[in-house]
């Protein structure tokens, strides 16, 4: 669709603007970035979960045909390179800091988990290093490996700085209060359960390369990376100890993230580091393979959770207990998962007044767990949603009723976990979906479905989440370690076009497109006349990136400054150029108008007067029309929806198939319809991912079994059907584009929903995710 | 030791000196630098690597160079029209958003041509078993599906 200037561009279904060059093969992933004098960097990783480096033999790979360098964890100490940070400091029931272990770029003394870098081979073309690494000979000596989160505190330690493998207990709540609340309660509903390891698995597997310049001493990394600016802050100021005007962090176009590629790696610092050292450009790309092992991984939990009610289903207490894998080091966001972005969540979308929430982080032999799409919010609505839903079935309630008895109805409301919700209707995206899904007629597709040998079930999930990540002073007093505002410009050309310049970067959300509906929509250009630029720190002011679906709530209203900055130069301009007082001057969408009159000018000549400034102010006005803004939120947004869920299941074999699946999702003011149903779909699959198909599994002595996509099954076409998807609006409040966010939810929304489906064709109080044929056939045995 | 390969690529001859372990989709990324087609894993099931050998979607990760001697190769560059004009294949990917990150892209609209040639009206269910070997993790696979119906029937069965 071609933009016209006088209909509103806002909730227009346009088409992207990046298409034509993934179509065409013309996108430039990281990979594809060669330099000249390139060299390619292969890695040695521990084949065990934990062992002591007695000695790496290094010679034989030196002597290795076009071999450049081989380094280790020790020449990169003895460079005084620093370990990786962690970025959120959680502060423990006692008053104290987190255990931070060393997390060194490439191993000192013992490798903690299956595929830490332990040494880099760099040659003249990536075959040789490959050949080379091989070559590299590690005398291990095998330690115990922590495994199991359940024994994991009772374990020998890996890190001394927490000798029970512990890195915090946290808690939020008052537990006298809400023990009390449990001792008085009418029913009580416990579930215990694991909330699966996942692979984020980006289609693109991780990549870097950088390249130096002695000219002038300055590094440019090209990375696969969905934050930039962050990468370099935590590289230069932490890891390398470098000036931030000395880096270029280029994230260009980059093939999916879903949380895995916000992190500063140990891979971008040694090729980083290499690079100078060998001053040639260094790359390297990751194998599948290497993805599965040195990729941050995701939940992880072991929970037991209780719901408190009385005698009419009303809740009056919940009480949630959690066990969370930080894996063997602190991932950059790690700490803040399984607590900021959890238990604040817990409230859902009901007025339960009392919650209370502990969660005991700890260190295992196994890759680090991070942030992956919905990062502990998914969690918190698997506790809240599996808990509801049983405990209607136990009490005999219909589970949508009693979700009503529950709803939260009045806003602001100021939940018990922190979080303020701003606005909401949940009744709205409950009926929709009822409505979509069909619901009143579930019972005749139970039928049929029982005619044709299948067990059919539904299940429900309203989930919430917080997004629009974050108010920087909440953040801080929460123990961020940054800011997380997020910057944009406007760069208006003479001719009246327009580049804009943001810090979220793009890996698939079509930034490219929705952020220049909303510049041309202000500005009343069409959408060729707008350029979006982003994932470059050399030529954006800075940005705090991608992640949290914070990119059109906190991006999208910088730009939004922005363009009032612009609009208010554009008026001073007008006013001296229509001889008008500058308070008459009207503007909507491109036209500065002189109010009652029909005297007026276009955005296009208030530009061009701005760089040709013959008739203007200058006394008063500096020419040009280029402004910033940096926009720090006020609170969080609340998106929130109603999922509604249908399988089948096969009772002889125990396959299970997604019969229907319904989403009404309230994401605020939407600004591309087309856009955020892709979001939403693509968020679905990864919630039926968890359910259905995705665990990551390691075997006792640490070694991970699901290494690959042969082992690990993130959905296929067959295993997702055609979704019904549709959304209610309630603005958000804060922000003046009155948008939440869409890019988590469906996969913070779908496993509950799936999981309360599969248990109720099966009749059972639970099942553990992924419900795989097998595990589905075991429960029906 | 390397060992001269010869094909045609996009219409035009081409050869170059690999080793003999050389794959063919490394000659066609780093000798040729037609970078569009990607590679996502490494055990032949992502799929992004997908091109057509002879007329027939394969999978270049999963043969040696040498095996594509004499071939004629179509990858993602070649498929617009010289002017530019996107393909009615392409073209249907764009119309109906089957795309986000764009990495699995080119493979899946590889595999998509090969698959409308002998499915010019294809099912949802026909579609999506065509997409056994193609893993997408942002679009769900709906908009896909979608994409490659529209752009089959805009195909009439002729590439």
């Amino acid at each position: 669709m071609n933009s016209a200037t006088n209909a509103s561009l806002i909730g227009a279904r346009v088409l992207r603007k990046e298409d034509y060059r993934f179509l065409t093969g013309s996108g430039q992933y990281t990979d594809d970035v060669s330099l000249p004098r390139q060299s390619y960097a292969a890695f040695v990783r521990s084949p065990h979960a934990h062992a002591r480096i007695k000695s790496i033999k290094t010679d034989k790979a030196q002597k290795a045909p076009g071999v450049l360098a081989v380094y280790t964890g020790e020449d990169l100490a003895a460079a005084k390179v620093g370990g990786l940070p962690c970025g959120w400091l959680i502060t423990d029931v006692n008053g104290k800091p987190m255990k931070e272990p060393p997390y060194p770029p490439l191993a000192r003394g013992k490798a903690c988990h299956v595929g830490d870098r332990v040494a880099v081979v760099i040659a003249e073309t990536l075959e040789q290093a490959r050949d080379a690494a091989e070559k590299v000979k590690v005398d291990y000596e095998e330690l115990p490996a922590v495994v199991d989160l359940r024994k994991a505190s009772s374990s020998k330690p890996i890190h001394d700085i927490a000798p029970d493998n512990t890195c915090y207990v946290w808690a939020l709540g008052d537990k006298a209060a809400i023990d009390a609340a449990f001792a008085k309660a009418a029913h009580v509903t416990k579930l215990d359960f694991v909330n699966n390891r996942l692979v984020p698995n980006a289609i693109e597997p991780r990549a870097a390369n950088a390249t130096y310049s002695r000219a002038d001493d300055s590094y440019t990394l090209y990375v696969a990376s969905q934050n930039p600016h962050v990468e370099r802050l935590l590289m230069t100021a932490f890891v390398l100890g470098l000036p931030e005007s000395k880096v270029r962090v280029v994230a260009p176009d980059v093939g999916g993230g879903f949380g895995s590629k916000i992190y500063l790696y140990g891979e971008d610092v040694v090729v980083t580091w290499a690079a100078k050292q060998l001053n040639r450009p260094v790359k390297w790309t990751a194998d599948r393979s290497e993805s599965y092992v040195s990729d941050a991984h995701g939940r992880d939990h072991l929970t037991t959770a209780e719901l408190a009610l009385d005698k009419d289903g009303k809740f009056l207490a919940m009480r949630v207990k959690t066990t969370a894998n930080m894996g063997a080091y602190l991932s950059t966001f790690a700490s803040c998962i399984p607590t900021i972005l959890y238990a604040t969540l817990l409230a859902g979308q009901y007025t339960t007044p009392l919650i209370y929430c502990e969660v005991t982080a700890v260190f295992t032999n196994t890759t680090p767990v991070d942030a992956y799409r919905g990062a502990g919010r998914p969690e918190a609505t698997y506790v809240v949603e599996r808990l509801v839903e049983t405990a209607a079935r136990e009490m005999k309630l219909d589970p949508v009723e009693m979700r009503r008895r529950n709803f939260i109805r009045q806003f602001p409301y100021q939940t018990p976990v922190a979080l303020c919700y701003d606005t909401g209707n949940y009744e709205a995206t409950l009926d929709a979906a009822l409505q979509l899904a069909d619901v009143k007629n579930f019972g005749k597709r139970k039928d049929e479905s029982a005619r044709r040998g299948k067990l059919r079930g539904i299940g429900y999930a309203c989930y919430i989440e917080a997004c629009g990540i974050a108010p920087s002073n909440v953040a801080g007093s929460l123990g961020a370690r940054a800011g997380l505002f997020e910057a944009g410009e406007i760069r208006v050309h003479p001719t009246g076009t327009v580049t804009v310049f943001t810090g979220s970067h793009s890996h698939g959300q079509g930034h490219e497109t929705s952020f220049a509906q909303v510049v041309a929509d202000r500005l009343g250009l069409t959408i060729e006349q707008v350029e979006v630029v982003h994932g470059d720190t050399s030529k954006i002011l800075f940005g705090m990136g991608t992640y949290g679906s914070r990119s059109i709530a906190v991006g999208g209203t910088a730009i939004v400054k922005a363009l009032d900055k612009i609009v208010a130069k554009g008026r001073k301009i007008a006013a001296h150029l229509l001889e008008a007082s500058e308070s008459d001057i009207e503007y909507d969408r491109g036209q500065f108008k002189v109010a009652g009159t029909d005297r007026k000018k276009m955005f296009g000549e208030v530009a061009f007067a701005a760089y040709v400034p013959h008739n203007y102010p200058l006394d008063k006005l500096e020419p040009g029309l280029n402004e910033n803004a940096f926009y720090d939120p006020t609170n969080f947004t609340f998106p929130a929806g109603s999922y509604v869920c249908e399988v089948e299941v096969d009772k002889d074999t125990g396959a299970t198939q997604i019969a229907a699946f319904t989403a009404v999702d309230d994401f605020g003011r939407i600004i591309n319809p087309m856009i955020v149903e892709g979001q939403v779909h693509g968020g679905l699959a990864q919630g039926i991912g968890q359910a259905l198909t995705e665990g990551c599994r390691y075997e006792s002595s640490g070694q991970l079994v699901t290494g690959s996509f042969m082992d690990y099954c993130i959905p296929r076409s067959s295993d997702v059907p055609l979704f019904k998807v549709d959304t209610r609006e309630t603005p958000c409040t804060h922000n003046p584009l009155g948008v939440k966010g869409c890019g988590e939810a469906g996969a913070i929304g779908a496993p509950a929903a799936v999981m309360n489906a599969v248990t109720d064709a099966l009749g059972v109080k639970d099942v553990p995710m992924p419900a795989t044929a097998q595990t589905v056939w075991k429960h029906l045995r | 030791m390397t060992i001269k390969v010869s094909m045609r690529v996009n219409g035009k001859p081409v050869s170059a000196e690999v080793e003999a372990r050389t794959l063919l989709v490394t000659l066609i990324r780093e000798n040729l630098r037609l970078t569009g087609t990607h590679v996502g894993c490494d055990t032949a099931q992502c799929g992004a690597c997908t091109v057509l050998m002879n007329g027939r979607a394969i999978k270049s990760c999963s043969i040696v160079a040498m095996q594509a001697e004499g071939a004629e190769l179509l990858t993602i560059e070649g498929v617009a029209q010289p002017d530019g004009t996107l393909h009615p294949m392409q073209a249907a990917f764009k119309e109906n958003h089957g795309l986000q990150c764009g990495f699995c892209t080119p493979g899946m609209v590889m595999n998509a041509l090969d698959f409308a040639k002998s499915h010019p009206d294809p099912t949802e269910q026909e579609v999506r078993e065509s997409l056994e070997g193609n893993l997408c993790r942002c679009t769900g696979y709906h908009n896909i599906v979608k994409s490659i119906m529209a752009g089959a029937k805009a195909m009439g069965g002729k590439l």
